[in-house]
């Protein structure tokens, strides 16, 4: 069991980190031959910064756009945000400096999420125009999350998972001695659901919607300078173009139809 | 007996091409006369979806001779589909906002209520995610893990020719104003995406018929219009009298002065469509009162790009190459765009990118500049003065033009695009106001006839996308009496003037910022 579960652990990691960082690479070096910033933009590069973490702090066009959507997605957020800090002791021996603050806060980050995750859901049902844009993928990935939520909700409040067997598992993962004498995968069933979960959620990360975590700072809309007029751009693909041909011969011959 | 009369009543079936099941309209289009706006009600409200409400809503083809004019094949490939797919991966990696837009929309539905096409025709595929899923999911199905595994589950979907004709209806109602990308949380820009789809289209032989006839228009003549520079001349001096006889004054047009201090580019409609001349004559008006020398060029007469249209980088190169040369040939120290909103986002946006440097002009001045930058800026040095009250039968309020609005400014200063029309329109009136603040600026409707839409064919989708504008000025209309919707665009400016009647209202609201000048300029020998 162990053994599986390091296996399937490092597998999902690490198609998890390569895929994402695949996509990244991939969006960074495709060029934008275009100066297409949504105006009105930042003027100077300076400003591109203040723009991107706008969006992604307060998701500020989000807001602009509809109050409820922004409440969904911005609870399901902020919850996902709290969870993953909270999860840190189950990866460092002692309470970094700072993140104790968390520690003693007593709180339900599950919940935030579960209660964003829901009102996301409702809407797909709910809204008509939701509901047209809507295919599986959309709906499976909710209940994916709001599984994950859950039972990390249920482990924490309600089944009483061995806490340092959880802990001795999880950093025998990440200083790269899975095992180790204490390390063995705790045996509770929600655990088990949980962690699996959250393998599969990190394995299907790279291949969908979820990219856009990653994606959003390379938007040109958003991450442009509004400089057209001083600065010139020219992609490398567009250099030296040939004019379009006018000659109707010629066009037919290269399209097979002569 | 009755079976002889079914046969007898029945219709040989008509046997369709490839290329007429995709650009067919599902249903026989309106009669112009039987196309009408909805009522009036100074609010806009978003509709339930129909689905297919607007699928029949498709242009006429380009014809084979002038596809191949633009190096496109002439009919349908017949290997179209692999054609489109290889297509698709070229552009992928050639548009960094096509390649991140497919993968990260989330479908949260922040814009399903935001494009004036959903909201007048109630059609749920013009809703901007739906839109733009007609290109994720062939994307999705030939370009992704997940859609090559998941297959429908995903949304992913093979490309055929059903789905090509969805492609050719709906890439066909976004006027790629952005308005969408405004309320996205990541910036997702439609517009980028119809133009890909409008690329893909024309490389595999489905062309539409205004905007590509329109583009070989300006190959062969010089403008969209096609007036050769004989007929331009001719225009511009039964206008030149015109002026005279108006204002008692020698008030010129130039065209071709080599050596003019200002080399003006402006729409060709600016030329003699109405009420984009009257435009034309504030712009004259101002450069005669600042004793500038300036010309018109007949090589590059036409400031529209509609390259950008059919997201076509070579055509835009092409069609934009003409300022160029009219640079080369007048040698002006400044290059001054007109009124037009697509053309001002290419020459502020993409004329640097596509002809520039622009080093032979004075680097002193903006390069190029819009003609509302110019003219605000000789009235607050005192080197034109206006009479607000020449324009006292006006209430005036303005229409952001989209393209002006969220894909350019005016000025050094971020909004500059929405705060010097307006200070420059105050300067020349004594009464205006604003619309409803969720329609204009960054928010603004499109007048409902951009992106290469303003074409008869597709007269009932103007008539619905306009629906959003028209309600936004019935409110200030109701309130504040407004009578003129003030203009900077060559293309709002004949959507308005065809599409308000349809909605009761009569066309002659509709005018430029600078018919406003022409009117209160003071013309004559200065203090």
């Amino acid at each position: 069991m162990t053994v599986l579960f390091v296996v399937l652990g490092y597998a999902a990691l690490a198609i998890f980190i390569v895929g994402v960082l695949a996509k990244v690479w991939k969006y960074g070096k495709t060029p934008a031959p275009l100066k297409i910033p949504q105006t009105p933009a930042p003027v100077t590069a300076s400003g591109v910064p203040v723009r991107i973490l706008s969006e992604v702090v307060f998701f500020k066009s989000l807001f602009k756009s509809n109050r409820v959507i922004w409440l969904a997605g911005y609870l399901f957020h902020i919850g996902l945000l709290l969870a993953l800090i909270k999860h840190y002791r189950f990866l460092f021996a002692s309470v970094p400096a700072g993140l104790d603050y968390f520690a003693t806060f007593e709180m339900y980050p599950g919940l935030i999420m579960l209660g964003g995750l829901g009102l996301l859901f409702l809407l797909r049902l709910v809204v008509d125009r939701n509901m047209f844009i809507s295919v599986m993928t959309d709906y499976v990935l909710l209940i994916l999350l709001i599984a994950i939520a859950g039972t990390g909700t249920l482990a924490k409040h309600y089944f009483r998972v061995d806490i340092t067997q959880v802990k001795e598992f999880m950093m025998g993962l990440v200083s790269f001695s899975p095992m180790g004498s204490n390390s063995t995968f705790p045996t509770e069933l929600i655990f088990l659901i949980h962690f699996s979960l959250v393998l599969l959620l990190l394995v299907y990360f790279p291949f969908s919607k979820l990219m856009h975590a990653a994606g959003v700072f390379f938007s040109p809309t958003r991450n442009q300078v509004d400089n057209p007029r001083e600065k010139r751009i020219v992609a490398p693909w567009a250099e030296n173009l040939p004019a379009p041909t006018t000659d109707v011969e010629e066009v037919a011959e290269a399209h097979g139809q002569a | 007996m009755a079976d002889t009369e079914a046969t007898a009543t029945k219709e040989e079936p008509k046997v369709l091409t490839d290329l007429e099941k995709v650009g067919e309209p599902i249903v026989p289009r309106k009669k112009p006369n039987d196309i009408h706006g909805d009522d009036l009600v100074g609010k806009i409200s978003v509709p339930k979806v129909q689905e297919g409400a607007a699928a029949a809503n498709k242009p006429y083809l380009c014809k084979s001779e002038n596809m191949q004019k633009l190096g496109f094949p002439g009919d349908l490939r017949t290997d179209w589909h692999d054609a489109a797919i290889a297509k698709m991966g070229e552009l992928l990696k050639k548009y960094k906002s096509l390649q991140v837009y497919m993968d990260i929309c989330v479908k949260c539905g922040a814009c399903t209520d935001k494009c004036h096409y959903f909201l007048g025709t109630k059609d749920p595929k013009n809703m901007p995610v739906a839109r733009a899923e007609l290109f994720r999911k062939v994307y999705r199905k030939y370009f992704t893990t997940e859609g090559k595994i998941l297959g429908k589950l995903a949304g992913a979907e093979r490309f055929d020719l059903d789905l090509l004709g969805e492609w050719y209806s709906y890439f066909h109602q976004c006027s790629q104003c952005r308005r969408c990308s405004v309320f996205c949380p990541y910036g997702i820009d439609t517009a980028e995406i119809s133009m890909a789809a409008r690329e893909i289209m024309d490389h595999i032989g489905i062309g539409q018929k205004y905007v590509n006839d329109i583009i070989v228009k300006v190959h062969e003549v010089g403008n969209n219009l096609g007036m050769n520079p004989k007929a331009l001349k001719a225009t511009l001096e039964s206008t030149e009298e015109d002026l005279e006889e108006e204002t008692g004054q020698k008030i010129r047009l130039p065209l071709d002065e080599v050596g003019a201090e200002v080399l003006m580019v402006t729409p060709s409609a600016d030329f003699f469509a109405s009420p984009h001349v009257e435009s034309l004559l504030g712009y004259a008006k101002v450069f005669h009162q600042a004793g500038i020398s300036w010309t018109f060029s007949s090589v590059a007469s036409e400031a529209g790009n509609f390259g950008m249209f059919m997201g076509n980088y070579s055509q835009m190169q092409k069609v934009a190459s003409r300022v160029k040369l009219a640079i080369d040939e007048i040698k002006p120290k400044r290059l001054i765009v007109g009124e037009c909103g697509h053309a001002w986002r290419i020459a502020y946006s993409f004329w640097n990118t596509l002809i520039g440097p622009f080093d032979s002009l004075d680097p002193n001045y903006k390069r190029p500049e819009h003609i509302c930058e110019y003219t605000l800026d000789l009235v607050n040095r005192g080197a034109i003065k206006l009479d607000k009250s020449k324009n006292d039968d006006f209430v005036v309020t303005f229409h952001d033009s989209c393209n002006v609005a969220r894909g350019a400014r005016m000025g050094d200063k971020p909004g500059g695009q929405f705060t010097i029309p307006r200070e420059l329109i105050k300067a020349s009136c004594n009464r205006y106001v604003e619309m409803d603040e969720e329609t204009i600026m960054e928010k603004t409707f499109c007048c409902g006839g951009g992106g290469g839409l303003l074409t008869d064919d597709l007269l009932e989708l103007r008539v619905q996308g306009a629906m959003p504008r028209m309600q936004a000025f019935h409110k200030v209309q109701e309130s504040h009496g407004a009578n003129f919707l003030a203009l900077i665009c060559a293309i709002c400016k004949a959507q308005f003037t065809k599409i308000l009647p349809k909605y009761g209202v009569g066309m002659d609201v509709a005018g430029g910022v600078h018919q406003l000048i022409a009117n209160a300029i003071e013309l004559g020998a200065k203090e």
